[in-house]
């Protein structure tokens, strides 16, 4: 290889085949991220099922005072909030490779594609708002639903 | 390239739940009541098998994608990639078993 520096390489070396619109390495961040997303989402979704549905009284535990229990604590509204946007993202990106693997026509794709980035941004955008704005002493409803700690607000 | 498929099809089928489980989880935030309502649901017979199911597609979806990410970087691993889809259902038949008997008793009224 050496004595071949100034001369041209026997072989060309393919290019990269290119759609329109490239984006240079997206498609690599998108291979990182799915597998250090993916790492942590086994993480926070284990411990999230382990807490709400093996723990305790599994299922039957879960109601609105239950929520309210956990969301009193900022490392449960973190906890949940990356776990949204990860999971959300981690999967978004899933179901757009299988949109470009399935969906023959251009036009299909772009729709479907175009459905899919709208859900996830507003499931996101809704899961956060519910996260961050969550109220858990709403007056006006039956009061025995409610945590145990409203007592002590009112 | 039975993983492969496994894997798309966990893949989607968490991802449609995910969706649904974040519009549930969302009625927090319209009343005590509604959330407490379309939770119940969610203590039946039926929809406790769904949870079993769901349970079962998330650990394999995880294990298995734990092995993609050891035969990707890891040439021990790639010459082993056959070992290493038993070792996946392995783990996931372990866990279903630490799983499974538990949560079958909560959602059939062993409480």
């Amino acid at each position: 290889m050496t004595a071949a520096k100034s001369s041209a390489p026997l072989v060309e070396p393919l290019r990269p085949i290119r759609s329109g619109r490239s984006r240079n390495h997206a498609e690599q961040w998108s291979w990182l991220f799915m597998r250090g997303s993916g790492v942590l989402l086994l993480v926070l979704i284990f411990t999230h099922l382990f807490i709400n549905l093996f723990s305790g009284d599994g299922v039957n535990q879960i109601d609105f005072g239950f929520v309210a229990g956990k969301w009193a604590s900022p490392l449960w509204k973190i906890w949940d909030f990356v776990m949204l946007v990860l999971a959300m993202i981690h999967g978004g990106n899933g179901m757009r490779l299988l949109i470009n693997d399935y969906a023959r026509t251009p036009w299909l794709r772009k729709t479907l594609k175009t459905l899919l980035a709208t859900s996830v941004a507003f499931i996101i955008v809704l899961g956060s708002l519910v996260i961050f704005t969550f109220d858990p002493c709403p007056t006006g409803g039956d009061q025995s639903l409610l945590p145990t700690f409203c007592e002590d607000v009112r | 390239m039975w993983m492969w498929v496994v894997h798309r099809a966990t893949g989607v089928a968490i991802f449609f739940f995910l969706v649904v489980h974040v519009l549930d989880t969302a009625l927090v935030r319209v009343s005590p009541e509604a959330y407490n309502a379309v939770i119940s649901s969610y203590k039946t017979p039926i929809y406790g098998i769904v949870e079993a199911g769901l349970v079962a597609a998330i650990a394999l979806h995880a294990f298995n994608g734990l092995r993609v990410i050891l035969v990707d970087t890891w040439p021990w691993a790639l010459k082993h990639q056959r070992v290493l889809v038993w070792v996946v259902w392995g783990l996931f038949v372990l866990l279903m078993i630490g799983f499974l008997p538990r949560h079958l008793s909560n959602v059939f009224g062993g409480a």
